[in-house]
C-alpha cells in the first residue's frame, strides 16, 4: 500500500525534477536478491538517509548509483535524462560521488595527490605541481577546511576525521552535484561529527543532493530531510523527518514475522553458576565492559556494526585482550593473554570470518577438527578428549555428533558448504573440550537447514553445561536463542534484556536509546 | 619573535618537502662508524684517501642503476627477479655484437636495448594480463632467459672496442664517467617518480590498485612502463660491465647476484617491498651503505665469509629499525 501512496504525494509536494533517480532497480548476488525492483527519488539541495538492517540493500543501491555494480535491471535518470554507467569514473565525471566507508586514499601521498590522483595537472606529462597544490587548495577551501589540512601533508598523517574531509574534497572536485555517504560517521568523535554535519549543511545549501546511509538513527533524525527505509532489498517507505518518529522508523526497519523456528530456550533450573565474569574492562576498542556468564546459558549479544561486538569477543578470547578491569574465568581471576591461552583455559571461538579465521580451507576436515586439540596437546601435559591418539576414532564421532555432510573426513574443508564448514569448525572446538563458546555470527551467509541444525546444536551445548556467549547482527536470532540479551553501543554495554524482548527493545537500545519511552518524546523533536 | 616563529615554520616546511629518508642517517652512521673502525685499526685510508671515496661509488655504479630499476617496480608493488639474467645476456650480446670495432657499438647498443625492452615487455604483461604474480613471473622470465644464453655461449665471448672503455674507466676532470652516468640515472627516476604523470600513477597502483582503478588509471599499462624501465636500466648495468670487463660472459649477472641485491638495496633504502612508499634517492643512499661496508671489511681485512653475514644482519637490522619507527608512529 505504501508504495504508490508514497510516490503520489511525493510527486505531488515537489514539482522540481528529481536530480537522481532510480526505477526498478533490481540486483542479484550468487544465492540472494540484494534489490528487488527499488524505486527511489533524489531532489537538489536534500539531505536523504536510507536506512535499514543489515543486508537490507542499502550498500548495495549506493554502489549502483555510483557505478561500482551495474544493476541486473532497472534505470537509473540524472536530471530527468536516462543514463548508465560501465565505471565509477563515469557517474564521477557526470557528477555522481561516493565516499565508501573504508577509505580510499592513498596513504603515502600528499593530500592533493589524492585529490587528483589520474586527473594530475601537467603538461606533456609532467606535474605542475604547484598547480596541484592550488587547485587543491582551493577544493578544500570551498569546503571551508584549508586551515586544517595542507595539500602538501601526507594521507597518513591525517586523522580518520581530516581523511574523510579530504575524500569530501576530492568527491566536490569532481564537481560533484550528487554526494553519496555510507556510514559518514561510523569513525567519528562527536566534534567531528559536528564538522561534518556543518559542511552537509553547506554543501546542501548549494543545491546538491546527499544520500547517505547511516546506523545511527540519533544522526539520522539530527540531519536528514526524508527518510527512506529498505528491508531485505525492497523499498519500505520514504517519510518526511517530522512526519515520524524513531520508534516507528525500526518498526519500518525490523516489523516481520518470524519465519524460522528456533529451538526452545533454556529452563531457569538449566542455568548454573557464573562461568565468565568481566568487570569494568576497556581496552583501545572497548570502554567499561561489564557482564556475567552463566553455565548453559546463551547470552546473546546484539548491536551494530561498528559499536564492538566482535571486539567483545576478541578481547575475551584475548586476541586484543583487555588492558584494564577485571576477568574472573570458573570463579578464578584470569588476564587472557593470547588466543592459545583462551584455548588452554576451554574456550572456544567461532569466529564471524568462516573462511579466513575458522576453516583451514585447503587441509582436509579431519586436520581441521584435530587443529585445537593438537595445538594445546604436549606430549606430558594433560590429554584432552582422550588425545590425539585416539584420533582416528575422535574425528569421526565429533563428525557425526554435529552431524557434517561428507563421504569423507579427508576431503579439505573447502569443498564443503558454509552451513558444514561451520560444522567442522564447530567439531574443532568440542574436540578441545570448550566450556565457554563464543559465537559470532554463527549463521552468517548459512542455508537455511544449516541454519537450524546449528540453532539446534546451540542450544544442545547449553544443555550439556556449556556456557554460550553468542553474538550476531540477525535480530531474529538474538531474540530466537536468547535467554539473555546484552546490547552494545558506542563501544560499550549499552544495557541488558531479558529473554523474549522484542526486535524493537533492542533496535532502540542498540541506536543509543537507553529508555524506549523517553526517547519517542525527544526524538519526534529531533533532539538526542 | 614573530620572523623567529616563521623563519621555523619554513624550516619545517623545507624539512617536510626535501623528506630526507632515514637511510641517510644510517648511510653517514656506517660511513663514519666504518672510517674510525679503519683509523684505529687500518690506515686510514678512508678518511685521508679521496680517491678511496671516488672509489666507493664506482664499485656501486653496476648495482645502483639497476637497484633505480627495481625501485621502480617495487613502487609498483611488483618485483623483477629476471634483472640479473638480463644483465648477463645485454653483456654477452653486446661484446658479441661489437666484435672489439668501433663501428658496430651503435648496433650493439640498439640491439641490447631492444632486447632489453622486449623483456620488460614480457615480465609487464605475463603479470597484469595472466594476472601471474611477480615474484613467480620474473622468476620464469629469468630462467628461459639463462636458458638462452647458456645454450649458445659459454665462456667470454666477442669482446669491446677500447673506445667503448671510456663509459666504465673514463673520467671528466675527476670524477669518472660511470659516476656522472649513474647520477644522471638516479635523477632521472628521482624526476619520473616524482614530477611525472606516470609517477604518480605508479604510487597510486603500488599502494592500492583499487583505488587507482576506481580513480580511472589504466593501471595494467603503468605497470607495464615501469617493468619496461627496469629492464632497461637492467641493460644499462650490462653495458657498464662489460665496458669494464672488455668482454662480456654469461655469469656476469648472477655472480653479482643483482637481482637479490637490487631487491635488498631498495627496501633498505626505505621502499616498501608492498609498494606504495619510497623512492630513488633512499635507494642511491642504500646502494651507497653496501658500498661503503665492502670497502670498509676490505680495509680491516674482514674474512669474507664473516663479511657476508655482517651484510645479512646489517639489511635486517635496518629494516627492523623502520618497521618499529613506523610502529611507533601510528601508536
Amino acid at each position: 500500500m505504501t508504495i504508490e501512496n508514497n510516490n503520489t504525494t511525493n510527486e505531488k509536494t515537489l514539482n522540481t525534477v528529481p536530480l537522481l533517480e532510480v526505477r526498478g532497480i533490481s540486483k542479484r548476488f550468487p544465492g540472494v536478491l540484494a534489490l528487488d525492483d527499488v524505486s527511489l527519488k533524489f531532489m537538489p539541495g536534500e539531505v536523504h538517509a536510507v536506512i535499514g538492517e543489515n543486508g537490507a540493500g542499502k550498500s548495495t543501491l549506493m554502489k549502483i548509483m555510483a557505478g561500482a555494480y551495474v544493476p541486473d535491471a532497472g534505470e537509473i535518470y540524472l536530471n530527468g535524462e536516462k543514463i548508465s554507467f560501465a565505471h565509477p569514473k563515469e557517474a564521477q565525471l557526470k557528477g555522481i560521488s561516493i565516499i565508501y566507508q573504508e577509505f580510499n586514499l592513498l596513504p603515502e601521498r600528499t593530500v592533493a595527490h589524492n585529490i587528483f590522483l589520474g586527473r594530475e595537472p601537467s603538461k606533456f606529462g609532467v606535474l605542475d605541481i604547484q598547480k596541484m597544490n592550488k587547485q587543491a587548495k582551493a577544493v578544500l577551501s570551498e569546503i571551508g577546511v584549508e586551515k586544517m589540512i595542507s595539500p602538501t601533508a601526507n594521507a597518513s598523517s591525517l586523522s580518520v576525521a581530516e581523511q574523510q574531509l579530504v575524500e569530501i574534497a576530492k568527491a566536490i572536485s569532481f564537481k560533484a552535484k550528487v554526494l553519496i555517504m555510507d556510514e559518514p560517521t561510523a569513525a567519528l568523535t562527536y566534534t567531528e561529527v559536528k564538522l561534518l554535519y556543518d559542511l552537509i549543511l553547506r554543501l546542501k545549501n548549494r543545491g546538491m543532493a546527499i544520500i547517505f546511509i547511516s546506523h545511527r538513527l540519533i544522526e539520522v533524525f539530527n540531519i536528514a530531510e526524508k527518510i527512506t527505509v529498505l528491508k531485505d532489498g525492497r523499498f519500505v517507505k520514504t517519510v518526511n523527518k517530522q512526519d515520524i518518529t524513531p520508534p516507528d522508523v525500526v518498526y519500518l526497519m525490523v516489523g516481520r514475522a518470524l519465519d524460522h523456528y528456533y529451538p526452545p530456550l533454556g529452563k531457569p533450573e538449566d542455568f548454573g553458576e557464573v562461568v565468565l565474569k568481566v568487570n569494568d574492562a576497556s581496552n583501545e576498542f572497548l570502554k567499561g565492559i561489564n557482564f556475567e556468564l552463566h553455565k548453559g546459558e546463551v547470552l546473546g549479544v546484539a548491536g551494530l556494526q561498528g559499536s564492538g561486538r566482535t571486539e567483545l569477543a576478541q578481547a575475551i578470547f584475548g586476541v586484543a585482550p583487555f588492558k584494564t578491569g577485571t576477568m574472573e574465568l570458573y570463579g578464578k581471576a584470569i588476564v587472557m593473554k593470547s588466543p592459545s591461552h583462551a584455548v588452554k583455559n576451554r574456550m572456544g571461538f567461532v569466529t564471524e570470518d568462516r573462511k579466513t579465521e575458522g576453516i583451514i580451507s585447503k587441509q582436509p576436515i579431519r586436520d581441521n577438527i584435530l587443529l585445537t586439540v593438537r595445538s594445546i596437546q604436549s606430549v606430558f601435559g594433560v590429554i584432552y578428549k582422550d588425545g590425539i591418539r585416539k584420533s582416528p576414532k575422535l574425528v569421526p564421532t565429533l563428525g557425526k555428533q554435529v552431524d557434517i555432510r561428507t563421504d569423507s573426513f579427508d576431503r579439505e574443508a573447502q569443498y564443503l558448504s558454509g552451513g558444514n564448514q561451520q560444522k567442522v569448525v564447530l567439531a574443532k572446538w568440542l574436540a578441545s573440550d570448550a566450556q565457554v563458546f563464543i559465537f559470532d555470527e554463527p549463521t552468517r551467509g548459512i542455508d537455511v537447514e544449516s541454519k537450524a541444525s546449528i540453532h539446534d546444536m546451540i542450544r544442545e551445548l547449553t544443555k550439556q553445561g556449556i556456557a554460550v556467549l553468542m553474538i550476531s547482527s540477525e535480530l531474529p536470532e538474538i531474540v530466537g536463542m536468547s535467554d539473555r540479551i546484552l546490547v552494545m553501543w558506542d563501544r560499550g554495554v549499552a544495557g541488558e534484556l531479558p529473554a523474549k524482548s522484542s526486535e524493537q527493545e533492542i533496535m532502540l537500545m542498540a541506536t543509543g536509546h537507553t529508555n524506549a519511552n523517553s526517547t519517542k518524546n525527544a526524538a519526534a523533536t529531533g533532539i538526542e | 619573535m614573530t620572523t623567529s616563529t616563521l623563519s621555523e615554520n619554513r624550516f619545517k616546511q623545507i624539512l617536510r618537502y626535501v623528506r630526507i629518508p632515514p637511510v641517510f642517517l644510517f648511510l653517514i652512521v656506517i660511513f663514519l662508524g666504518g672510517g674510525l673502525l679503519d683509523l684505529f685499526f687500518s690506515d686510514g685510508q678512508i678518511f685521508k684517501n679521496p680517491a678511496i671515496l671516488i672509489n666507493i661509488i664506482v664499485r656501486t655504479v653496476p648495482l645502483g642503476i639497476v637497484a633505480v630499476g627495481q625501485t621502480l617496480v617495487i613502487i609498483g608493488a611488483s618485483i623483477d627477479l629476471s634483472v640479473a639474467y638480463t644483465i648477463s645476456i645485454t653483456a654477452v650480446m653486446s661484446s658479441y655484437i661489437m666484435q672489439g670495432n668501433s663501428a658496430n657499438v651503435p648496433l650493439a647498443i640498439l640491439v641490447v636495448f631492444a632486447i632489453g625492452a622486449l623483456i620488460g615487455l614480457m615480465n609487464g604483461l605475463i603479470i597484469t594480463k595472466l594476472h601471474i604474480n611477480s615474484f613467480i613471473a620474473t622468476l620464469g622470465t629469468s630462467l628461459i632467459i639463462k636458458g638462452i644464453i647458456n645454450a649458445t655461449f659459454s665462456n667470454y665471448t666477442g669482446s669491446v672496442p677500447a673506445s667503448f672503455q671510456y663509459f666504465g674507466y673514463g673520467a671528466l676532470g675527476p670524477i669518472p664517467v660511470s659516476i656522472l652516468v649513474f647520477l644522471l640515472v638516479v635523477i632521472a627516476g628521482w624526476f619520473l617518480l616524482s614530477r611525472t604523470k606516470f609517477g604518480a600513477h605508479l604510487y597510486g597502483v603500488g599502494g592500492n590498485a583499487e583505488v587507482a582503478r576506481l580513480s580511472g588509471l589504466r593501471t595494467d599499462r603503468v605497470l607495464i612502463v615501469a617493468h619496461i624501465l627496469c629492464s632497461m636500466t637492467a641493460v644499462l648495468t650490462g653495458v657498464f660491465l662489460v665496458s669494464r670487463l672488455q668482454a662480456g660472459a654469461p655469469w656476469v649477472g648472477p655472480d653479482g647476484i643483482y637481482d637479490l641485491e637490487s631487491i635488498a638495496t631498495t627496501v633498505v633504502g626505505g621502499t616498501a617491498l608492498a609498494g606504495g612508499k619510497g623512492g630513488v634517492w633512499g635507494t642511491f643512499a642504500g646502494v651507497l651503505i653496501f658500498g661503503v661496508l665492502d670497502t670498509v671489511f676490505n680495509q680491516l681485512g674482514v674474512n669474507p665469509y664473516l663479511k657476508t653475514v655482517l651484510r645479512g644482519a646489517i639489511i635486517v637490522l635496518a629494516v627492523a629499525s623502520y618497521t618499529y619507527r613506523s610502529k611507533k608512529e601510528a601508536a
